[in-house]
C-alpha cells in the first residue's frame, strides 16, 4: 500500500486531500514518516531511519508505525493497490 | 549524535464548522509531584497502582468547613462519616481536628471505638443495628439515630430489659423538592410518621430524645433543598417544645455535600458547577437562624460531611499497560487499575493528569482498566498526551468511597500511602497478598486431597 500521490503535505504537519476536501494534522514525526512514504521508502527503511534519529527501540516504533499506517488507511490516504 | 526525543506518530482529522464556545483545549497539566513528593518515586517505592492521601489537604478542608459554618452559626459540630473513608489513619486525622464519628454499622462502630473516640461522641446511624450493638451503644452513651419503628420498639424493649436510658434521635425523611426522594431511611415528615415516632419516644420513660436527624441525598447540587430540610426539622423541634415541653439539643443535617468531581453526563465540569460549602452553610444556617428561635434556644448543628472533606485529598497513581486501536479507529489505553480499585469511576468523569511531560500533541482515548470485563471503563473519552506503555497517570479526587467500596476482584487491592504535613510518606494500608485473601477460606477435609492429574 502506498501513500496516495495526490495528497498534499507540508513540513509543518498539515495534510490535505484535494479529492475529498479533508484536512489533517500530524506531529513532526508523523510528517517525517509521510515524507518517507511519499519517497516510496519501505516500512523496514522507515524503521531504520527513525530508530537511528530518535530515542526509540525498533520494536516499539514498529508497533507505533503499524498503528499510524492503520490510521492512514482509516482516513483513506493509502492506495489499496 | 544525541538522538531526538521520541513521540508516537499521530494524524488527526481537522473538523471545521464545529466551533467550541469554551475556546481551545487547555494544555494537559502534568503532575510530576504530589505535595513535593515525586510520583515516579512513590510508584518505585510502593508499586502501582497506589492510592495517595494528603494529610495537609484533609486538614485544610476540615478547617475551612468548620470556619465557614462557625462564622455563620454559634454551635457547630462535625462528625466524620466513616463510610466515606474509614482507614484508621484518615479517621484519626479528623478526630484530631475535633470531629466526632458517624457510623452506620457495628463494624464501623467498633472501628470508631478502636480509634479512641469516646462513646458519647459516636453517632450510630443506619437501618442495621443488632440488639447487641444497640445495648452496647446505649451503655456507651452514644447517640443512636433510630431508622424505623422495628428498631424503635427493639430499643424500647432492650432499654426496659437492661435498665438503660439511651440518648436517641430519629432520622426524618421529607420532600425537599429534589429527585430521588430518599424516603427509604427514617420516618416521613409529611405523612406524620416522624411525629408519631417522636410521640412514642417521648412517652417512653427509658428513651431520651435529644436530636433530630436528616440526610436528604448524596452529591447534592441544590443548596435550597437543605434550607427546606432545615425548616422542616426546626418545625418538628418547635412542636416538640410546645406540645411536650421537651428541649431538643441538636439538629443533625447529615451529609451529601458534593466534591468538585464531575458527574458523568454533566455539560460543565464540577469545578465550575458544584456549589461551594459556603453556599450550603448559608442555606442551612440561614434557615435555622431565620426560623425565630431565641439565641439560647438555638440547637447544636451537627454535620456529617464526608465526600466534600476528603475527595480532593486522595489521588490514585497508575501505569499504562498498553495502547490499542479499536475497530472504529478510536484510541484506547489499558491501565493497571480498573473499576475494582476506582469504584467511583462508575459515576465520575475524573480529572486525570499525565505524570510525565508528553509533548504538545494530544489525542482522544478511551481508558480501560485491566479487568477481563467489558464494564471495566475508567473514562469513555478523555484527551491526553501520547502515552506509552509504562507511563504514569494521576487520577484526582478519589479520596471518598473508593477505599471503602473497592472490590477484591481477580487481583489484589493496592497500597495506600499518607503524605504527612512535612511531605513524608507513610504506608497506611498494605497491599493485599494471596495469603491475606485466603486466610479467611477453609477447605472441607474431603477436598483437601490433591486433585488427580
Amino acid at each position: 500500500m502506498r501513500f496516495k500521490r495526490n495528497i498534499a503535505t507540508s513540513e509543518a504537519g498539515f495534510i490535505f486531500n484535494p479529492a475529498s476536501g479533508d484536512s489533517f494534522s500530524s506531529n513532526p514525526i508523523g510528517s517525517e514518516i509521510l515524507t518517507q512514504l511519499k519517497e516510496d521508502k519501505s516500512r523496514q527503511e522507515i524503521i531504520e531511519v527513525i530508530a537511528s534519529r530518535y530515542d526509540v527501540e525498533k520494536n516499539q516504533f514498529e508497533r507505533d508505525l503499524e498503528d499510524f499506517m492503520s490510521q492512514l488507511r482509516d482516513y483513506n490516504l493509502l492506495d489499496e493497490n | 549524535m544525541e538522538k531526538l526525543k521520541y513521540e508516537r506518530p499521530i494524524i488527526k482529522k481537522l473538523n471545521t464548522g464545529f466551533s467550541n464556545k469554551f475556546g481551545s483545549q487547555l494544555k494537559n497539566e502534568v503532575v510530576t509531584h504530589l505535595e513535593g513528593v515525586g510520583v515516579k518515586e512513590l510508584i518505585r517505592q510502593y508499586g502501582s497502582p497506589l492510592f495517595v492521601i494528603s494529610e495537609k489537604q484533609i486538614r485544610r478542608n476540615y478547617q475551612h468547613a468548620v470556619r465557614v459554618f462557625k462564622t455563620r452559626y454559634p454551635k457547630i459540630q462535625f462528625a466524620w462519616s466513616y463510610k466515606t473513608n474509614y482507614l484508621n489513619a484518615v479517621c484519626k486525622i479528623f478526630h484530631q481536628e475535633g470531629s466526632w464519628a458517624e457510623v452506620v454499622s457495628g463494624f464501623e462502630y467498633e472501628k470508631a471505638l478502636g480509634n479512641g473516640v469516646p462513646g458519647n461522641k459516636i453517632i450510630f446511624n443506619g437501618p442495621d443495628k443488632t440488639d447487641e450493638q444497640l445495648v452496647k451503644a446505649a451503655r456507651n452513651n452514644s447517640l443512636i439515630h433510630i431508622d424505623h419503628f422495628d428498631e424503635l420498639y427493639s430499643l424500647i424493649k432492650l432499654s426496659e430489659e437492661f435498665q438503660l436510658k439511651p440518648r436517641v434521635a430519629i432520622r426524618v425523611n421529607m420532600d425537599t423538592g429534589i429527585y430521588p426522594k430518599w424516603d427509604r431511611f427514617g420516618f416521613n415528615y409529611e405523612n406524620g410518621q416522624a411525629w408519631n415516632a417522636i410521640t412514642r419516644i417521648i412517652n417512653c420513660e427509658n428513651l431520651n430524645l435529644v436530636g433530630l436527624h436528616c440526610h436528604i441525598g448524596t452529591f447534592m447540587l441544590e443548596t435550597g433543598a437543605y434550607a427546606i430540610a432545615a425548616v422542616k426539622l426546626c418545625d418538628l423541634l418547635r412542636n416538640i417544645k410546645e406540645k411536650h415541653n421537651k428541649t431538643i439539643q441538636y439538629l443533625d443535617m447529615g451529609g451529601g455535600f458534593p466534591s468538585s468531581n464531575t458527574l458523568k453526563g454533566s455539560y460543565l465540569p464540577g469545578v465550575d458547577t458544584v456549589p461551594t460549602i459556603d453556599q450550603f452553610a448559608d442555606a442551612i444556617t440561614g434557615a435555622i437562624l431565620d426560623f425565630g428561635f431565641r439565641q439560647d434556644e438555638l440547637p447544636l448543628l451537627i454535620l456529617e460531611t464526608g465526600r466534600a472533606l476528603i475527595d480532593d485529598a486522595g489521588f490514585l497513581l497508575g501505569t499504562v499497560l498498553a495502547n490499542k486501536r479499536l475497530s472504529d479507529g478510536r484510541r484506547s489505553t489499558i491501565l493497571d487499575f480498573g473499576v475494582n480499585t476506582l469504584f467511583t469511576s462508575f459515576w465520575y468523569d475524573f480529572k486525570i493528569s499525565p505524570a510525565q511531560d508528553g509533548g504538545q500533541y494530544t489525542e482522544e482515548t478511551v481508558l480501560y482498566g485491566p479487568l477481563c470485563m467489558n464494564i471495566d471503563i475508567i473514562s469513555e473519552n478523555i484527551t491526553l498526551p501520547l502515552l506509552q506503555k509504562g507511563d504514569h497517570l494521576v487520577v484526582h479526587r478519589v479520596g471518598a468511597y473508593n477505599m471503602t467500596q473497592w472490590m477484591q476482584f481477580i487481583t489484589l487491592r493496592p497500597n495506600v500511602v499518607l503524605l504527612d504535613q512535612e511531605g513524608h510518606s507513610h504506608l497506611i494500608r498494605k497491599a493485599e497478598t494471596l495469603d491475606y485473601i485466603e486466610s479467611a477460606e477453609q477447605i472441607p477435609a474431603y477436598l483437601k486431597k490433591d486433585t488427580p492429574s
